[in-house]
């Protein structure tokens, strides 16, 4: 019965009929009794003082509730939007972490920073009000760019960081590794080749589909707080709403995470917005809606990347990799996000081994503040920047000594036997064929036949170029004590509760939370092929946390990895329970009963009982062990996962380069992928075209881009380009299955792999086809002009 | 968005009586920049009048000398019309270039060229073509028309009724798109009539211009070789995070050739 829609089985999901034909439910479809709604007032100016908020001619306006400020909130003892992550620089000095406050209190980082908040009656009525707040600023000098913000004589934005350094990082840290640092350079003093590159890894917009949206409900009767809210993690609003900001017990405090169109990593934080929305509706009594406009999107969602990074290869005269050296300058924003300094040290430095052996690896990143949006994590977060800086040093390496970038990679690869194989950067890696990945892509590619291409496109007066990007990262975050020991401040497991009604269907109840991914399809697949029940006999409830006990949410592909595990878990659990059941109503022992396709057998005889009529016996239990069992059918696993998981794969890309205008075209992409055991190939397949078009998006597409003082030039779609269909060529996607061993479903995760490996795959194929031109470098996004301007460059530079 | 007043005009004296009456209402035709414009609240009118019941305004004629394109004319139209397809590709092939399918379904010739957005590409179109626009008081030639960016000749109370189009020996209209909006980077019209060679260039400069020299050389031989060693001047360009006034130069040149190739095929 579960063969048909089981592990494996490309199942169609189960959601879409809801989503495409306009019956999902998601935060703005939400209305309540009475409800009001919010505008924010926000800083039009990248740096100033607020010296005042005067309300008076706002509150005037019709329809008006309150206009509510920073003072107001302060007053109210609501807590700074809290940093998740605590890094430690490398003088053992804790990042400077300044307190972030839901409204400005007495100065403002960025554009957009909330100042104030008006409530009325209806949202035109908010935003006309909002127009009538005259704020007070006092403008101070402002940068945006990271690299120009270390400069002597910078303005400087945070007193608690002088030479606005949030934190001086190094990775392996001295105390862990005492001469990492010391071997690294000795590498480099006795390489026979030596590749350095400066890279520029680009800022990004996340984009989700549906704007960020929050509807709070206080009830002054019961003190109960509801929130509606687009999140990855409804319970860890809840916790943060608890502890750090509003402060309520949990049990007074409700959030739901309902339908959610996308969040790539932007909803996962406690935003300013939602604590305003949740405090104004306590303070008012009334239920407070907000919807972001994109324009607010574009300056209020954490945006991403925003790397300048200094990457060194060493080789040896047999071009074995030696050693690797990385300097990065991270951009964190005006204040620190949830996991801002996070993304760009432990997510970032541990993945610089990349897929090869490299024995020697010393990092160094300075988390920087400016006067832009705060960063954070999107999809990937940190990998990306750690697998763009080595893949493109990495086909440098083989430009400048001559080889196949292919051959080169083979020659370096960790070997099938050495897993688990512990890099220099502190990660154990999980399993892996690398060799094999590549020559799936290979084949894929038609690898040996790219000169005839390549001619092909010289008779079209195209330039042909080839660009290979091999990458691994690591998903299912995380161990909570190995997270910990790097400064996360909450535990990283997963929850699930699977719930057997007595006529056996089932209720799967997890602290993931869907918002794309397919959960409510995969989720049952597991437990319809665990159980061998019909897959249409499973329910998955997630974004709720009144009705699901805990969870940490969606966020750096851990759903499948921890929250799936967790859920088979409590299948085993559940299992198990009925296996003593069963062993009651088939007189026999449990120890001899064998539970294959739905039905508890007595092993070796025809004496059998099914799942359903187990679970019927647990809810009747007149013949039942009620001594040694509760009656009832429902458990509930937390996992805790002993390692991340690592995914890799390799992607070749071809592009078409049109010298005259410097457009380039994407002729062909392929993706090979080792993302362990796979529950649903459509899903996955999904999942890497989603990560395929965005990684494609920010190496040619995608540029959030500030004046050097910090106004946001690309603030809306005119400027800002997300990929479009046609900009991407048909995907060619394949899977190779090493599973990972820690993790009982031997899955690893794929959200993020496209959006890993896609942009130095992308970069390099255009260098490839630049070269003859005498193009050696480039950064994202590789623009029409960006391309231009390389190859005028090279031509008035000989 | 803020409160207006909305009202559907009957007729093009209607409309245009209505207009002239009203301190600060705004026509509305296919509302394809108007719409996100209230939106954002870039534009504030006080009414807006709807020119979508006046049948006048409206269709597609054809005779020896040219084409006679009604106003609210939507770009599907233009871009499906089988006899203007015969008699000027240029026009239903700029047409076709348009913003997407929901754009092109709703809006209009008369929108597009009483907006005169510097990147849009009727404009091109109509300057290289030297259409004459129609107006509810005057003919206006398409060299007079577009005066600046977003600006045109129309004045208090005057809206484009017809847009008159001739018939070129040859014309071709080449379009870099800006990677984001897909409007024009730059956009060449390039059109050969007996009288000489007329080129227009849109999404380089604050409005719609022509490129004389060019003319000149193509007047004299209509080939992508007639243009070697010509380049467009970058003085003036537009210069912005999409392009650079010198790339927008560059491009100039390089869709100016292609429009000839187009022209010739």
């Amino acid at each position: 019965m579960s063969g048909e829609m089981g592990i494996g089985v490309s199942a169609p999901r189960t959601e879409d009929r809801r989503f495409i034909t306009g019956r999902g439910r998601y935060v703005d479809d939400i209305n309540l009794r009475s409800q009001q709604y919010a505008w924010f007032v926000r800083s039009p100016h990248p740096h100033a003082e607020v010296r005042g908020v005067d309300a008076a001619d706002a509150l005037k306006m019709p329809g008006v509730t309150a206009v509510l400020t920073g003072a107001d909130m302060q007053a109210d003892g609501v807590g700074p939007l809290p940093v998740a992550w605590g890094i430690t620089s490398r003088d053992g000095s804790p990042a400077h972490e300044p307190e972030f406050p839901g409204l400005a209190t007495d100065r403002v980082r960025y554009v957009g920073n909330p100042v104030a908040v008006v409530v009325a009656e209806s949202r035109s009525q908010a935003r006309d009000a909002a127009e009538m707040v005259n704020v007070d600023y006092g403008e101070l000098e402002s940068v945006a760019s990271a690299t120009a913000a270390l400069e002597e004589g910078a303005p400087q934005i945070h007193e608690g960081a002088p030479g606005n350094l949030c934190f001086d990082w190094e990775w392996l840290p001295a105390a862990m590794a005492p001469d990492a640092r010391a071997n690294t350079d000795k590498a480099f003093k006795e390489a026979a080749h030596v590749v350095s590159l400066e890279l520029v890894n680009n800022r990004l917009v996340p984009n989700a589909m549906e704007p960020r949206a929050s509807l709070a409900d206080f009830n002054t009767a019961t003190g109960q707080l509801t929130l509606y809210t687009t999140s990855q993690n409804p319970h860890v609003n809840r916790l943060l709403l608890c502890t750090a900001t509003l402060k309520m017990p949990e049990h007074k405090v409700r959030v739901v995470a309902p339908d959610v169109g996308g969040g790539f990593g932007s909803k996962i934080y406690h935003y300013a917005e939602e604590l305003t929305v949740c405090w104004a509706s306590r303070r008012l009594g009334v239920p407070v809606k907000w919807t972001a406009e994109r324009s607010e999107s574009f300056l209020g969602d954490a945006q991403a990347r925003d790397h300048v990074t200094r990457v060194e290869l060493a080789l040896d005269a047999e071009a074995r990799f030696t050693g690797l050296r990385v300097d990065t300058v991270a951009n964190l924003g005006g204040w620190l996000s949830a996991f801002g300094p996070a993304i760009p040290t432990v997510f970032y430095a541990p993945l610089l081994a990349g897929v090869y052996r490299t024995p020697n690896i010393y990092v160094t990143v300075k988390g920087v503040f400016t006067n832009t949006t705060p960063t954070d994590a999107y999809r990937g977060a940190g990998r990306p920047e750690a697998c763009y800086a080595v893949e493109r040093a990495v086909d440098e390496a083989a430009v400048q000594l001559n080889m196949d970038p292919a051959e080169l990679r083979r020659l370096n690869f960790i070997q099938p036997d050495e897993f688990p194989y512990q890099s220099p950067v502190g990660q154990l890696y999980d399993s892996g064929d690398f060799e094999g990945c590549l020559d799936l892509a290979r084949k894929l590619n038609a690898y040996d036949e790219f000169s005839e291409r390549r001619r092909q496109s010289e008779v079209r007066g195209k330039l042909r170029g080839r660009g290979m990007c091999f990458y691994i990262e690591a998903c299912g975050a995380a161990p909570s004590q190995a997270a910990g020991q790097l400064g996360a401040r909450a535990g990283l497991y997963e929850v699930a509760t699977v719930r057997v009604h007595p006529t056996g269907s089932v209720q799967v109840l997890t602290g993931s939370h869907s918002h794309g991914q397919g959960h409510e399809t995969t989720f049952a697949q597991i437990v319809a092929e665990r159980l061998g029940i019909d897959f249409g006999n499973v329910e998955v409830v997630h974004g709720d946390t009144g009705e699901i006990p805990f969870g940490m949410g969606t966020f750096g592909s851990r759903s499948l990895a921890v929250g799936g595990t967790a859920l088979y878990k409590a299948i085993d659990k559940v299992e198990e329970k009925g296996r003593k059941i069963a062993a009651h109503l088939l007189e026999a022992e449990a120890d001899d009963i064998e539970f294959t396709e739905g039905e508890y057998r007595v092993a070796g005889t025809d004496r059998a009982v099914s799942f359903g009529d187990v679970a019927l016996a647990a809810y009747v239990p007149h013949n039942y062990p009620l001594q040694e069992l509760e009656p009832g059918l429902e458990e509930t696993a937390f996992f805790d996962p002993e390692n991340f998981t690592f995914p890799s794969g390799c992607y070749i890309c071809e592009v078409e380069v049109d010298r005259q205008t410097g457009q380039v075209d994407l002729r062909d992409f392929v993706a090979a992928d080792d993302f362990g055991n796979i529950i649903n190939p459509m899903v996955v397949e999904g999942q890497v075209h989603g990560g395929l078009a965005q990684g494609i998006g920010q190496a040619l597409l995608e540029h959030c881009l500030y004046t050097p003082e910090g106004q946001l030039l690309s603030g809306s779609y005119m400027d800002y380009c997300m990929p479009r269909a046609d900009d991407l060529p048909n995907f060619v996607v394949a899977t190779r299955c090493t599973p990972t061993p820690f993790n009982p479903l031997g899955v690893k995760g794929c959200g993020e792999a496209g959006a890993i490996g896609a942009p130095p795959a992308v970069i390099n194929a255009v260098l490839d086809a630049l070269r003859p031109l005498g193009v050696r470098q480039i950064d994202m996004p590789a623009t029409p002009q960006a391309v231009w301007q390389a190859i005028e460059a090279a031509r008035s530079g000989g | 968005m803020r409160e207006f007043n909305y009202y559907r005009a009957g007729s093009v004296r209607d409309a245009a009586k209505r207009l002239s009456a009203s301190g600060n209402a705004m026509l509305l035709a296919g509302g394809m920049t108007l719409l996100p414009a209230l939106k954002m609240r870039l534009n504030e009118p006080g009414e807006l009048i709807d020119l979508a019941d006046i049948g006048e305004l409206k269709g597609i004629k054809l005779n020896r000398k040219g084409a006679q394109v009604g106003a609210t004319t939507t770009h599907a139209e233009v871009a499906e019309n089988v006899e203007l397809r015969a008699a000027i590709p240029v026009l239903p092939h700029a047409a076709e270039s348009i913003g997407d399918p929901q754009v092109r379904n709703r809006g209009t010739l008369g929108g597009s060229l009483a907006n005169n957005d510097p990147a849009a590409d009727y404009p091109a179109v109509a300057l290289g073509l030297g259409a004459t626009i129609i107006t509810n008081k005057r003919k206006i030639s398409a060299d007079d028309f577009f005066t600046g960016m977003f600006e045109t000749a129309l004045g208090r109370g005057e809206m484009v009724t017809q847009v008159l189009f001739p018939i070129p020996q040859r014309a071709g209209y080449a379009i870099f798109p800006n990677p984001a909006t897909r409007y024009a980077l730059v956009g060449v019209c390039v059109a050969q009539f007996k009288t000489g060679v007329r080129v227009a260039v849109t999404g380089a400069g604050a409005s719609v211009y022509r490129l004389e020299d060019f003319e000149d050389a193509l007047t004299d031989e209509f080939s992508e070789v007639a243009l070697d060693g010509l380049t467009a001047s970058a003085a003036s360009l537009n210069d912005d995070m999409h392009a650079g006034a010198d790339y927008r130069a560059h491009l100039v040149g390089v869709m100016a050739r292609r429009a000839v190739a187009m022209a010739l095929e």
